[in-house]
This record gives C-alpha cells, structure tokens and sequence, in this order.
C-alpha cells in the first residue's frame, strides 16, 4: 500500500468527535490527541492521559470499558502509540467490550518529537509500503472497522459509528504537523485520577 | 502451593472484581477457577505492561483490579508500571509469581532470583514473600493494609518451576 492517501487534519477530525461526544461518555486521549482535545474542552469524565507510557491509551480505556458498561468509552490514539501496544489490539476483541470504540489517529510520524516516520509508515520501512491498519484491526478479531480519510466524510458518519455495537475500530488519516509540541500536565495526575474514579462510581456526570 | 479455588477464594474474600492476568505454569493453573467465578472477571492480556494499563482503567472506572504475573513480567512492565503506580499514584495490588523460588531444575542459576525483589525495591513496591502453604492469609492481610494505606503492594509467591 502507498502513502499517497487523502488526509485530513486532526484537529477537524477531533472537532467532530468533540462536537458528536454525549456528556455521559468518557473520552481518553494522548500525546497529540490529548493536546488538542484538551484545546477544544475536555469534559469533567474526560482523561487526557498526560502524563503517560506511550501506548497504553487502549488498554486504559478497555478497563474503563469493562468497569463501566453503561457508558461509551472513545479512545483517541495515534500511530506511534499504536504499535508500541498492537497487542492491545487482540486484548480488546478477546475481552469485547460492546462501548469501546477505538479511534486511530495515522499521521505516519512521532509527531512530537519531530516527526521522524513510524516503522510502519511508508517513509519508515525499506519496502516503502506503509502498513495497513484496518487490515491489521480486522486480523486482530474487530467486526466493526471504519476508515475515513477526510474530514467530511467522517463527520457525516460519525454518529453511526459511535453508535455501533463495539468494539470499535476507526482508522482516520490525518495530515502531520512538524514542530507540534507535546501537551502540558493539566494538573495533578493523583488528584485528577481520585476525581475521575469518584465521578464514575458515583455516577456523577 | 495454592490450587485455584484458594485463590479465587483468597480474591473474592479481598473484595477484587477483575483478575489482569498473563498465565505461567502456576498462574495457569489457577485461570480455570477464577474464569468460573460468580465474582470475578478475569481480563487476560498479551504483555504484562498491558495488565497495569487495564487494571488503572477499572481503577478509574471504580472497579477493584488486581494484576496478577509472573516475575518476568514485572521485568516486562516497567513504563506502564511507573505510569499506573507512581505517576498516577493508583493503589493497585499485584501477585507476583517468583520463577525458581523453590527449585531450580528446570533453569539453573535461574537469574529471577538476582533480580526480582531489587526490582521491587527499586520500583518502591511493599511485598511480602510468600514461601508456604500457610502463608496464604498474609497475602490477603498485606492486601488490606496497602489498600487502608492507599498505596500499591504485591504478594511474591514463590514458584517451582518455569
């Protein structure tokens, strides 16, 4: 496969997602995601996973899944993250979580730490073929898988992707930004995580 | 030392709702009881730096996570561990299988026992080292006590074989 894809830019691609979130969801980020969803207003049951280990994004979001089945639980992460954790992949779809959707943000860079290509970026591998993401999601035991490349499209279908029986995995290709920095601590990580857990039991939105 | 249904057992009277777990000869051993339990749920992952990320995420969610690996894992989960423990600060308990504790037939000069409880050490964790049958209670003993603490802790049981 070429890297000669559409993209779209990420922070339309979250704007959406910001715009088509209920309250009552929990949305976790990281590294740029989180930057930019904390830009746009992360919610009160929101964990912009900042500070964190690199790759762990899905696997948080499956225990949040599991411990809180009645709520959707959307996880927003990037390439780089991604392959640090593909095990994750098959870690979900073992536990199948019905309200965890899985959002795959591809810039084909570690955008942060200046936008070196991914292994599994085309500018990354020795064959120049980038890998496929779907493909690998579907390998991995996902039924639900959508891919979208602008940010049209993907706004338009956002609602009945959110909406559907999960796990969930949606690839979207979005455009790079060199020299984008990293996000910033929005406060306490202990005080923020001893908040969260206390909404969430309670069921205090 | 322990068959499953103590295990399960021992988990349920602890209060734990979800089991993380990557299986080794002796925590295997112990999946199928804890699979059939009314009470617990157990999350199987692929890596052990998967198993802190899951258990924070039931944490979050308000649920009552324990991760539970074999030592070599420990070795595998550093990052995550640092995040979920320390950058975190989530009190989530571990029971940690020690690989050639009890002998070392299978693997000789097994380096487990070099490195295990430093890094234990090093990664400010309270265990206990659990080397007998009757030692069972102290696991669930240690459990309340970094649970009132609000702090992290482990119970190291000491295996037999790789």
């Amino acid at each position: 496969m070429s890297d000669a894809r559409e993209r779209m830019p990420q922070r339309e691609a979250m704007a959406a997602l910001h715009a088509a979130r209920r309250a009552e969801d929990v949305i976790v980020t990281s590294m740029g995601a989180a930057r930019i969803w904390m830009a746009l207003g992360a919610g009160p049951l929101d964990l912009p996973l900042v500070p964190s280990s690199m790759g762990t994004a899905p696997s948080i979001g499956l225990g949040l899944a599991l411990a809180q089945p009645g709520r959707r639980v959307i996880v927003v992460n990037g390439d780089g993250a991604m392959l640090m954790n593909l095990g994750s992949l098959v870690t979900i779809t073992a536990a199948a979580p019905a309200n965890l959707t899985l959002i795959l943000v591809d810039n084909g860079v570690y955008e942060v730490t200046g936008a070196q290509p991914t292994p599994g970026a085309a500018a990354g591998r020795s064959d120049g073929a980038s890998v496929d993401f779907e493909v690998v999601a579907r390998a991995c035991g996902f039924r639900s898988v959508h891919h979208f490349s602008n940010a049209a499209s993907w706004t338009q279908n956002i609602e009945r992707v959110l909406n559907e029986a999960g796990p969930t995995f949606v690839l979207l290709d979005v455009i790079s930004v060199p020299g984008t920095p990293g996000p910033r601590s929005p406060g306490p990580a202990a005080a923020r995580a001893i908040e969260l857990r206390r909404r969430l039991a309670s069921g205090t939105d | 030392m322990f068959s499953g249904t103590e295990i399960t057992a021992l988990f349920t009277s602890m209060g734990i709702t979800h089991v993380v777990s990557v299986a080794d000869s002796t925590i295997g051993a112990w999946h199928p009881a804890i699979e059939q339990s009314a009470d617990l749920r157990l999350v199987r992952v692929c890596r052990e730096g998967e198993a802190w990320a899951v258990a924070a995420g039931l944490y979050f969610g308000g649920a009552t996570p324990l991760v539970l690996i074999q030592c070599t894992g420990l070795f595998e989960s550093g990052d995550s561990l640092r995040n979920v423990l320390h950058d975190w600060k989530l009190p989530i308990f571990a029971v940690i299988g020690y690989r050639s504790y009890l002998n070392q037939d299978t693997l000789p000069g097994d380096t487990c026992l070099v490195f295990t409880e430093p890094l234990l050490d090093a990664w400010r964790i309270d265990y206990r080292l659990i080397t007998a049958p009757t030692q069972l209670d102290e696991i669930r003993t240690h459990y309340l006590a970094c649970r009132d603490a609000g702090k992290p802790g482990a119970a190291l049981i000491a295996e037999g074989k790789a």
